[in-house]
């Protein structure tokens, strides 16, 4: 896995690349953590590059998210969903805990 | 039938993910069926990794893969503490950001996307977790 950070006038854009598990999801975590402490909370997640992603990476998206909504700080969203990713968050009820865009664009602008 | 052994570390999740992914394919399951035998052992490897070999170091999961003209089976077999799969309360699906347990998907998913989940635990023997995915599309 690999994470990319790019700092825009509004949000942060946080791109992951290959497989997210439980090896993996901790460093998603500490990116997410490492953003927060620097008073950054409104985050835009790529995922377009996502082969993989199990309960581990699920449960950091959750956290991360609990996270950057306290205090009514910021928000994750997430952009470029691929389909089996889809799924996964379908399945365990995810979806209503993030909002889902189809490009970056947009998901950039809705900050 | 055919067998892999690996140490109980996460860094070892991909190489039972590949094998399995095999195994499936080669089993005639669809993309689809061979992406949920993916994810189901993944979380119960993450699981035998996290809460049965918990403390303990050394350990081993073995993984084996069996397929007749209905179904594929991956059994998965580990020294670790017992683990009680009943104690596992489903998630709350319809829960609020906030009071959304975190622990638990593991095995909710492991149950939605196999259409078989057993576990056995044979004492000194260990701990047997068998799953069992039809070929025909059930889920």
């Amino acid at each position: 896995m690999e994470i990319t950070v790019q700092q825009y006038k509004h949000c942060d854009l946080v791109s992951i690349k290959g497989k997210v598990d439980s090896f993996t999801a901790p460093e998603l975590s500490r990116v997410l953590e490492e953003l927060n402490s620097q008073g950054r909370f409104k985050i835009v997640l790529n995922l377009s590059g996502v082969e993989y992603m199990s309960s581990a990476g699920l449960r950091a998206l959750l956290l991360g998210q609990r996270a950057c909504r306290r205090y009514n700080r910021g928000e994750i969203v997430l952009a470029c969903v691929p389909p089996k990713v889809m799924d996964a968050l379908e399945l365990t009820g995810f979806t209503p805990m993030f909002k889902i865009f189809d490009n970056l664009t947009d998901a950039v602008g809705y900050f | 039938m055919r067998t892999l052994t690996v140490p109980a570390r996460f860094d070892q999740l991909e190489t039972v993910r590949q094998f399995v992914v095999r195994a499936a394919r080669d089993a005639g399951l669809s993309e689809k069926g061979v992406a949920a035998v993916e994810m189901a052992v993944d979380e119960a490897c993450s699981n035998i990794i996290e809460h049965a070999y918990k403390g303990m170091a050394g350990g081993q999961i073995e993984c084996t893969c069996f397929t007749d003209d209905r179904s594929l089976t991956v059994v998965l077999h580990d020294y670790g503490h017992p683990f009680d799969f009943a104690s596992v309360p489903p998630p709350d699906l319809e829960s609020s950001l906030e009071e959304r347990r975190v622990g638990g998907l593991g095995v909710f998913l492991m149950r939605a996307l196999m259409d078989e989940v057993r576990y056995e635990n044979l004492g000194p023997g260990g701990n047997l977790l068998t799953m069992v995915k039809h070929l025909r599309e059930g889920k």
